[in-house]
């Protein structure tokens, strides 16, 4: 058996990994379902295609994440709630 | 019969590439998330700690200094780098024999080793004998780049001005040699400056090189590690301790796995926003 004690897997970065590519997954079966079609433009004047609005609300909600630990700590509810607000706007609006 | 449009089988042809990207790339990455929410005393013992590097990162005035270090240096050096280019660009000849000389001349120092530069420049600097540093000094100069910052920051940007210079140098060539003669002439018939020459014909047709040079710039000075290390080591003190050196330097010399794991991902979410970034801009060039 491959000793992969290295790598320090722990449940919640398990699960984060698993939203990512769950997320990617999701993207594909939409895709197959529901063809998203050519670059559109958003709000911010780019043009951006499914994926690329999947990468940005991903970056975003990095970021949002980071900022909201640097100015107000834990618990992390808020930026949570932000990022998701985030990824709304970005596949509604971007 | 269904007809398929496409055939698929060439994504097979992807396999060993994932196969490596996830053996150099995700697994390592994948491990450093991991590591980034830990406390580690070696012997793959693991203690959870949750957000707490992070956040001490994120606080840490040792952070705010290397990036602000960063930002400082890639500032200076696009600050340098990018006029002069142009300038230097302009005034290489577009015909002749002498062509090819400066085309050659001007790819020298991009084919020298970051390690290589680096050590040119700490010999070439150094005030005892170094023939830059020497120099400085008998001309009355106090020029020491291992004991003063100002010297230590001089000697570094002048070596990354050096070394990449030539590389917008080469990409404005490109762009200028591109304009057609017509549009010279037109400008001659309507009596233009040679400043009007340059504002309204030679700088619109580089736009879309120098955008690609100043991004290019951008990216690799913000990761810069080889050349100032070898250079300065991130001395005098930690005056010129850029973010990559100062990375190394809490991962692998003081051993903290977690905080330098935090430390690793933010300074990897930036860049991926800067390539990003990169990345949205170019394409919008090109469709322009």
């Amino acid at each position: 058996m491959l000793d992969l004690s290295w790598m320090a897997w722990t449940w919640p970065t398990a699960a984060f990994f698993v939203a990512l590519v769950f997320s990617i997954m999701v993207m594909g079966v939409w895709e197959k379902y529901s063809p998203g079609g050519d670059p559109r433009r958003g709000v911010f004047g780019l043009d951006t295609t499914r994926g690329d609005r999947l990468f940005i609300s991903w970056l975003g909600s990095g970021f949002i994440h980071l900022a909201w630990l640097a100015f107000f700590s834990t618990p992390l509810w808020g930026a949570l709630a932000l990022a998701i607000g985030w990824f709304v706007f970005v596949f509604k609006k971007v | 019969m269904v007809r398929k449009s496409t055939n698929q089988k060439a994504w097979l042809l992807v396999v060993p590439v994932l196969l490596l990207v996830a053996f150099n790339a995700f697994i390592p990455l994948m491990t450093v998330v991991n590591y980034s929410l830990q406390e580690t005393f070696g012997d793959n013992v693991f203690f959870w700690e949750g957000v707490t590097w992070f956040e001490a990162v994120l606080r840490s005035e040792r952070f705010h200094a290397s990036l602000l270090r960063q930002l400082m240096f890639t500032g200076m050096i696009l600050a340098i780098e990018i006029p002069l280019g142009i300038a230097v660009a302009l005034s290489m000849p577009r015909k002749g024999p002498w062509v090819s000389v400066c085309l050659v001349l001007m790819a020298l120092p991009l084919l020298i080793p970051w390690n290589v530069v680096g050590a040119m420049w700490n010999i070439f600097a150094l005030p005892d004998i170094g023939l830059l540093g020497y120099s400085l000094n008998s001309m009355g100069f106090d020029y020491n780049f291992t004991q003063q910052p100002v010297s230590a920051w001089m000697t570094t940007v002048l070596m990354d001005v050096w070394h990449w210079t030539s590389l917008v140098v080469l990409l404005c060539y490109a762009g200028v040699c591109s304009i057609p003669d017509a549009y010279y002439q037109a400008a001659r018939i309507d009596g233009a400056s040679s400043w009007a020459v340059f504002r309204y014909i030679q700088l619109p047709k580089m736009k879309r090189v120098l955008t690609i040079a100043i991004l290019l710039r951008f990216m690799d000075s913000f990761m810069i590690y080889t050349e100032p290390f070898v250079l300065t080591g991130g001395g005098p003190g930690n005056t010129t301790t850029f973010l990559s050196i100062d990375l190394v330097k809490i991962a692998l010399g003081q051993f903290d796995l977690g905080p330098a794991a935090a430390m690793s991902l933010i300074y990897f979410l930036i860049v991926l926003l800067i390539c990003w970034v990169f990345y949205t801009v170019m394409m919008r060039n090109e469709e322009q």
